[in-house]
């Protein structure tokens, strides 16, 4: 092997390339790669490189190689995981002190251990803050086990490299850019290579892109001829020499450029002489390749954002309040702070009051510092809300044993939030299984009776009265249209253990020549010339004149054959409105065929339409001419094709029709009807074509025949004026926008400023448009661009988005979203791996949303505010007592009952309603959708709530502390019983935040709180240590007094008694209906399918483009697909 | 309490732990009513016909309870005399300026009407700040609880009043003791020409655990008091040593001293009274009207603070002395109810769709 691959921009001096093709004779192993990272961190000097490369030329052992020059060299493996021993300290501290909360915490824990400052005992915070952090790097730990896992088993996955003459082997991990290496039938590509052989005729090879971007159907990929000629053994394998420069490693799936130098030739190089990392080989014995990028450097990989710390959107809203709180605090603290100055000016004789007032200012902060604990309880419920999840029975797919997981515990409440939800295709949605469900043959249909045989399986086509005509012959055109159906196709045909097998580059043509073949008219075998069919028992051979290819534009394919009998035939297949295009003048049928289309289209089968022709011969003859230039023509070769094409498709003959179902996953149809009743708008993000997505969209009930489609061919077009597009108008549309055509101008992840610029404006025109509409659907799209969707109405419309995957094609989007979820149990757990919650099937994602996320939400949000009161109406107190107390930092309270306040005596109820409340059951969330909005519109927290919450808790703490300071003013109560007095009263009024499943916990509370103040000051523990339990006696002596406990009274009544009138007058003035609420609230409907435009509606939507002004009226809707072809072009 | 935090976090590893134990067969989660969230839950339901009711039976029982304890606060008889001394026409405004030791004044007072009942006489200071942070702080509660070790090593806490110039240990050390309060009152009634002294009880005027519980000498067999504080020095500002504060009751001495715990049990706002003495003897249970005679040993500066002195005479009741506050308030808010209550209704009866079960 003696192989060079360069990448383009790390030479660009061909005198050197040159220099480097002759002396590739001389070299043994060699590989040369500096991948950019290396070049960035690295800044040796080119010539540096080169003296590798010279030693390299004088060594011939692997050995060397590997041990010298491997630094530099990209091997293939996969490193997701963040720590390893050394960095797994410091840098998960880093990233845990990133929170705002733990960093406040921090500061706290510093502050209290200087004696001087300190007014609370540092144990009170440093516990607290050690146990977050080490729960927390415990979690982190075992994430990164996870990953370190998975990454053991992709790097370890077995593969053959050519090694001194013959392949040996050798694990994923091993290979190297310029390995060769050989992959056999169903094997992953480990690396992206170039296919230089395989054993197939012309070097085909056969490849599966599902993982890739999320096509079903099988591609192929062929060889330079020179190689397939030339490199057919080991030895000659091992003895190729050649010098391929290339493109830097990037992320652009479909595009490649580079050249072969070999033999003193160069060979120009493009995509489809690449197998990409994540490919599956079918149907190709074995195929021999040449590593292009390794590892990291893989498209695919490239393809795959970075691993960024998520965030809620409550949790931003969290650290910005605690910042508040912070600043609030300071403020509040320089105010006593000069105070106090002046005070001690006016009374101390010794110290500075300049210093002490500093002091004092320092252990002001301390105490009012109680909101930090608010970081362990959001953490502990969240992890109790991802064990809920995790527990789902509803949620449990039995078949494949999986229950949903949470893998990542901080996110829960956002799934009470989402407005966007992205959607992968092919694995998500759908099963990927098509079956031949009904067709229509001469305006007659078949296969509709499924109530006459409910035993059999559904899947199953069966239709006796279809059966007897076909035995009886007496339908002539019926018999075509089998035909057709065994013949006008490109599959091959393979016979295993005989058994015949098909292998077909798009599922719907499998599952129509399955069907034929059911139907007595098996499809035996092809050669190039020939078709070789059974029909109804008799062998008969088609001789292939030639095929018509399918292409997404021409939406058919024919061919031209003759018959037994010497009759030249054209077979058609196609899209109805093509087919109907081309249909002679007066059809038969072709009424009832119509209606029958229309049928299958309402149950959301993807139909295609048959045709034939009898050709004349001498047609033909003038025909093959012409159709034999335009394949041999060099310029415009496609154009000139399709031209000699359509020549040849002009007054077919109808059929029939057949309906094939793509099959969905269970209960796709109805979550996807529930999530869009819950105000979510699902976009369909798939790398499949065009006419599959929109199928896929009616059946899964994305799309209903009430909508209008906007086709967008080119995003750049997208700029609406808003004059006439009324939200109605938007209800009703659906976007399909098609990506393939413009990727490369428009998406392509460049680093060049100027295209990423464009690039933005015109997703934002995209984004602006398509998020009005209903339903978006985009199709040909890579991995990237699904991440760049995501990450453009993730920052344009600022909304919580949600992204479903289950391929490696998806992880980037996964990744970028607010919420990634992996399909899991299915091949391929990379979506998984990089997912935040996994389910087993699509349908447990509207239980995800509406139950567990909607729950989340509402507890969460009840959790702060309840949080946020208590502790602010707690604290405040200590303001007000510091007006009486000099402004010096006395805490109002014991300094035991501050520190068991939140733990103890508040924890209980706060938990009990932030883990277990329930407003409304998980039936009434599944089945009134719409009580979802109360998380989009985020209105259980936020800055005016958090306000409302912060008046609360001002009146309360006033209520708190001047009730008992004016009961006891100028009498013979002494310190500790105001204390008593005032601490009892405040854990009395949690009383106010009352829900069904805290009210046994705040008794419980109340109970624990009299023993726990009775046990702590008791005679006992102040004997063993008077100075930490400095209140001996204190509660006994207070509640001794019936004047305590009137005062108490009085200022827990009148703490509750403003909550009690509000939910008293909420509960009056409230409309029981919550969507007529809903409603009002929106100003408008926005349930799609309470209004049915009906097509009544003529609406314009004014595009104004790049060229010119376009004015498009969209037409009543049409039934089937495409409705309204709008090309904008 | 910190295992609250600790135990979700537990069962989350927990499942982790047990699928690498292989302790399940498979994957699925159990069925309890935790586990699938079908807890049974109970609410106190916010019906109208709870809440109407509710305001109303609230401000009712408040103005009730209104009532009685400002019934109870007027009956309280409650008689009080200031002598800090500012003014040049008071008796003590010699002492007051004039910082000599035990320098005496008097005070001559007339009480209309006779004080039926037993009087507790208080003193009274304003403007004190006892909940000063650095000032609450400045005491060894170990030493007062009466550890030997403390008594001899004031804690730090007590600067600086923990050490004298000398480095002799202070006992008892800390601001809050040396501020203690160290005027003396004597009380005549002036029956007739002659004084009569009415007796003054200074006996269980603290508070039982603090004298049983929080203080106590530290003990030493065999030796008495002042053996036990032999090497520590008396507070600065103090004229006695502490262990020689009653001379007429030896057991009422040391860090158990009666008026010296109620002046350590820190009042809880600058302006406060303390419990002095309980009038004993022959007027324990009535205090005729006429005019009396309070003899006053003037020692406590409070003219720099600037705070008052005075003294207090007040008959007791179940809400402790004389405060109108509470029931005022309670009647404040007991017609606040019942407003309410009045508002509900109209709401109520003006929005008929009404479900009885909240939420």
């Amino acid at each position: 092997m003696k192989t060079i691959v360069l990448w383009k921009g790390d030479c660009h001096n061909s005198a050197v390339l040159n220099l480097l093709a002759l002396c590739s004779s001389a070299l043994h192993i060699f590989t040369f790669t500096m991948y950019s990272a290396v070049k960035k961190y690295l800044p040796l000097p080119y010539f540096l490189y080169f003296c590798f490369i010279f030693k390299q030329m004088y060594d011939n052992t692997k050995v060397y190689h590997c041990t010298f020059i491997s630094f530099f060299l990209q091997n293939n493996t996969i490193k997701t995981c963040k720590y390893n021993i050394l960095t797994f300290l410091p840098l998960n501290l880093f990233e845990q002190f990133q929170r705002v909360a733990n960093f406040y915490f921090l500061l706290i824990v510093i502050l209290q251990s200087v004696p001087a400052i300190s007014t609370l005992p540092w144990y009170t915070t440093m516990l607290p803050l050690l146990t977050v952090l080490f729960v927390r790097a415990a979690k982190d730990i075992s994430d990164d086990l996870a990953r370190r896992r998975s990454d053991k088993e992709i790097n370890t996955r077995p593969c053959d490299i050519l090694q001194g003459g013959s392949f040996k082997a050798e694990q994923w991990r091993h290979i190297h850019v310029g390995d060769i290496v050989r992959i056999r039938k169903d094997q992953i590509i480990p690396a992206d290579l170039l296919l230089l052989a395989s054993t197939e005729p012309h070097s085909l090879c056969y490849i599966e892109t599902a993982d890739i971007d999320g096509e079903t159907n099988l591609k192929y990929r062929q060889a330079l001829h020179c190689t397939h000629s030339r490199l057919q053994t080991e030895g000659q394998l091992s003895d190729f020499d050649g010098l391929v420069t290339c493109e830097e490693p990037n992320s652009l799936l479909h595009s490649f450029s580079g050249t072969l130098h070999w033999m003193g030739e160069q060979y120009p190089l493009s995509n489809d002489r690449i197998l990409l990392r994540g490919f599956r080989l079918r149907n190709t014995h074995t195929c021999y390749g040449l590593v292009l990028f390794a590892g990291p450097d893989c498209k695919i990989m490239r393809n795959c954002g970075l691993f960024t710390v998520k965030k809620t959107q409550i949790e931003i809203l969290l650290n910005r309040i605690v910042i508040l709180v912070w600043r609030i605090a300071v403020l509040l603290e320089l105010e006593i702070l000069f105070e106090s100055i002046e005070f001690i000016a006016a009374t101390s004789r010794g110290d500075s009051s300049l210093y002490m007032g500093f002091l004092t200012f320092w252990g002001y902060i301390i105490i009012l510092t109680e909101i930090s604990q608010l970081i362990f309880s959001f953490e502990f419920i969240h992890v109790v809300h991802s064990l809920f999840i995790d527990w789902d029975l509803d949620m449990y797919f039995i078949e494949k044993d999986t229950p949903a997981r949470a893998r990542n515990t901080a996110l829960n409440e956002q799934l009470g939030q989402i407005e966007f939800l992205f959607s992968d295709k092919t694995g998500t949605l759908t099963q990927n299984i098509l079956t031949f469900k009904k067709c229509c043959v001469s305006g007659v249909i078949y296969g509709d009776n499924p109530c006459s045989n409910p035993t059999k399986e559904r899947e199953d086509f069966s239709d006796q009265v279809l059966v007897d005509r076909l035995r009886s012959g007496e339908d002539r055109s019926l018999t075509e249209f089998f035909r057709v159906l065994a013949v006008c196709h490109t599959v091959m045909a393979e016979e295993v253990d005989g058994d015949l097998r098909y292998q077909a580059a798009s599922p719907d043509e499998e599952a129509l020549v399955t069907a034929a073949r059911n139907f007595g008219f098996v499809f035996m075998s092809r050669t190039q010339d020939s078709v070789t069919v059974s029909e109804l028992g008799k062998i008969r051979v088609y001789d292939l004149l030639a095929i018509l290819d399918f292409s997404s534009q021409r939406r058919r394919m024919s061919v031209l054959v003759r018959e037994p009998s010497g009759k030249i035939k054209l077979f058609c297949k196609g899209a109805d409105i093509v087919i109907f295009e081309r249909l002679e003048t007066k059809c038969l049928y072709l009424d009832a065929t119509e209606k029958a289309l229309e049928e299958f289209a309402k149950d959301s089968l993807r139909t295609l339409c048959l045709a034939s022709k009898n050709v004349p011969e001498e047609f033909y003859q003038s025909w093959s001419k012409e159709f034999l230039s335009a394949t041999m023509a060099m310029q415009n070769k496609e154009a000139k094709l399709e031209a000699v094409y359509e020549k040849m498709e002009q007054e077919l003959t109808l059929l029939g029709a057949t309906a094939i179902e793509d099959k969905l996953q269970d209960g796709v149809p109805d979550t996807i009807h529930i999530l869009k009743k819950g105000g979510i708008k699902i976009w369909m993000l798939t790398g499949d074509k065009q006419e599959t997505a929109v199928n896929i969209g009616y059946s899964c009930k994305l799309l209903d025949n009430n909508m209008e489609i906007l086709e967008v061919r080119c995003p750049r077009l997208l700029k609406v004026e808003s004059e006439d597009t009324s939200d109605n108008f938007f209800q009703s549309l659906c976007v399909v926008c098609f990506f393939w055509k413009f990727q490369d101008e428009i998406f392509q992840q460049d680093s060049q400023i100027a295209s990423c610029t464009k690039q933005v404006g015109i997703l934002q025109h995209f984004v602006e448009l398509a998020s009005k509409c209903e339903t978006v659907i985009c199709c040909r799209v890579t991995p990237l661009q699904k991440a760049n969707v995501v990450e453009a109405v993730k920052r344009q419309q600022k909304a919580i988005t949600l992204a479903i995957g289950d391929g490696a094609n998806d992880v980037n989007m996964i990744k970028r979203a607010h919420i990634g979820i992996g399909i899991s149990g299915q091949e391929g757990l990379q979506a998984v791996q990089c997912s935040d919650f996994s389910l087993a099937q699509f349908r447990y994602l509207q239980r995800l949303l509406l139950v567990h996320g909607r729950w989340s939400y509402l507890r969460v949000c009840k959790f702060l505010n309840y949080f946020l009161f208590k502790t602010f109406s707690f604290s405040f107190v200590h303001i007000w007592f510091s007006f009486f107390n000099g402004f010096t930092s006395q805490p109002a309270y014991e300094n035991w009952f501050i520190t068991l306040y939140t733990v103890m005596y508040t924890s209980l109820p706060v938990l009990s309603m932030a883990l277990l409340d329930q407003d409304v059951s998980c039936h009434a969330s599944l089945k009134k959708p719409k009580l979802y909005w109360i998380g989009q519109e985020q209105q259980l927290f936020n800055l005016r709530v958090f306000a409302v919450t912060v008046l609360q808790a001002l009146l309360t703490s006033l209520t708190l502390f001047f009730i008992p300071y004016g009961a006891f003013y100028n009498t013979a109560y002494d310190f500790q019983t105001f204390s008593v007095t005032v601490g009892t009263s405040a854990v009395f009024t949690r009383i106010t935040y009352w829900t069904r499943f805290n009210v046994l916990a705040i008794a419980l509370c109340l109970i624990l709180y009299f023993i726990m103040t009775f046990i702590l000051q008791s005679a006992h523990l102040y004997r063993v240590a008077p100075q930490d339990f400095s209140f001996p006696g204190a509660a006994y002596n207070a509640f001794s007094h019936p004047y305590v406990w009137l005062t108490i009274l009085l200022t827990v009544v009148v703490s509750i008694l403003p909550a009690l009138i509000v939910r008293a007058l909420n509960k009056a003035l409230r409309s029981p209906d919550l969507h007529r609420v809903r409603q009002k609230a929106l100003g408008n409907n926005l349930g799609g399918d309470a209004c049915p435009l009906q097509g009544s509606l003529i609406q314009t939507i004014t595009l104004s483009l790049i060229k010119g002004q376009f004015r498009i009226t969209s037409s009543p809707n049409l039934q089937v697909l495409g409705h309204v072809e709008e090309r904008l072009e | 309490m910190l295992i609250v935090f600790f135990l979700p976090h537990l069962l989350y590893f927990s499942s982790y732990w047990s699928k690498i134990l292989k302790m399940k067969k498979d994957n699925k989660p159990d069925n309890t009513a935790f586990t699938q969230q079908r807890l049974p839950a109970w609410q106190p339901v916010l019906s109208v016909g709870i809440v109407l009711p509710l305001f109303f039976i609230i401000g009712l029982a408040f103005i009730g309870i209104g009532i009685g304890l400002l019934i109870t606060s007027n009956n309280i008889q409650e008689f009080e005399e200031e002598y800090t001394g500012i003014g040049d026409n008071s008796n003590c405004y010699i002492c007051a300026n004039n910082a000599t030791a035990n320098c005496k004044c008097t005070l001559n007072f007339t009480i209309a009407q006779p004080i039926q009942g037993s009087v507790f006489m208080y003193y009274g200071l304003t403007n004190y700040y006892q909940n000063h942070q650095k000032y609450l702080s400045s005491r060894d509660d170990q030493q007062l609880a009466g550890e030997t070790y403390y008594l001899k090593n004031p804690s730090q806490s007590c600067k600086p009043y923990q050490m004298d110039i000398n480095n002799n240990p202070i006992a008892p050390c800390g601001s809050i003791a040396n501020s203690f309060f160290n005027d003396a009152f004597a009380l005549y009634y002036n029956n007739q020409g002659f004084l009569d002294e009415v007796k003054l009880d200074g006996s269980a005027i603290a508070w039982w655990t603090d004298h049983n519980v929080k203080f106590s000498n530290p003990s030493q067999t065999g030796s008495n008091l002042s053996q036990i504080f032999e090497g520590t020095v008396k507070p600065i500002n103090w004229s006695k040593p502490v262990y020689n504060l009653d001379v007429n009751n030896p057991d009422n001495n040391g860090f158990i001293n009666e008026d010296f715990l109620v002046w350590m049990r820190t009042a809880a706002l600058p302006d406060f009274r303390k419990l002095y003495r309980r009038i004993s003897g022959n007027y324990s249970s009535f205090m005729p009207s006429g005019n009396y005679t309070l003899e006053i040993t003037y020692n406590y500066p409070v003219k720099d603070l600037p705070g008052k002195k005075k003294v207090i005479f007040s008959t007791v009741s179940w809400m402790g002395g004389k405060n109108q506050f509470l029931g005022i308030a309670y009647l404040v808010f007991g017609s606040l109810c019942f407003v309410m209550g009045f508002i509900l209704l109209i709401v109520y009866a003006k929005y008929q769709n009404v479900e009885d079960n909240d939420d």
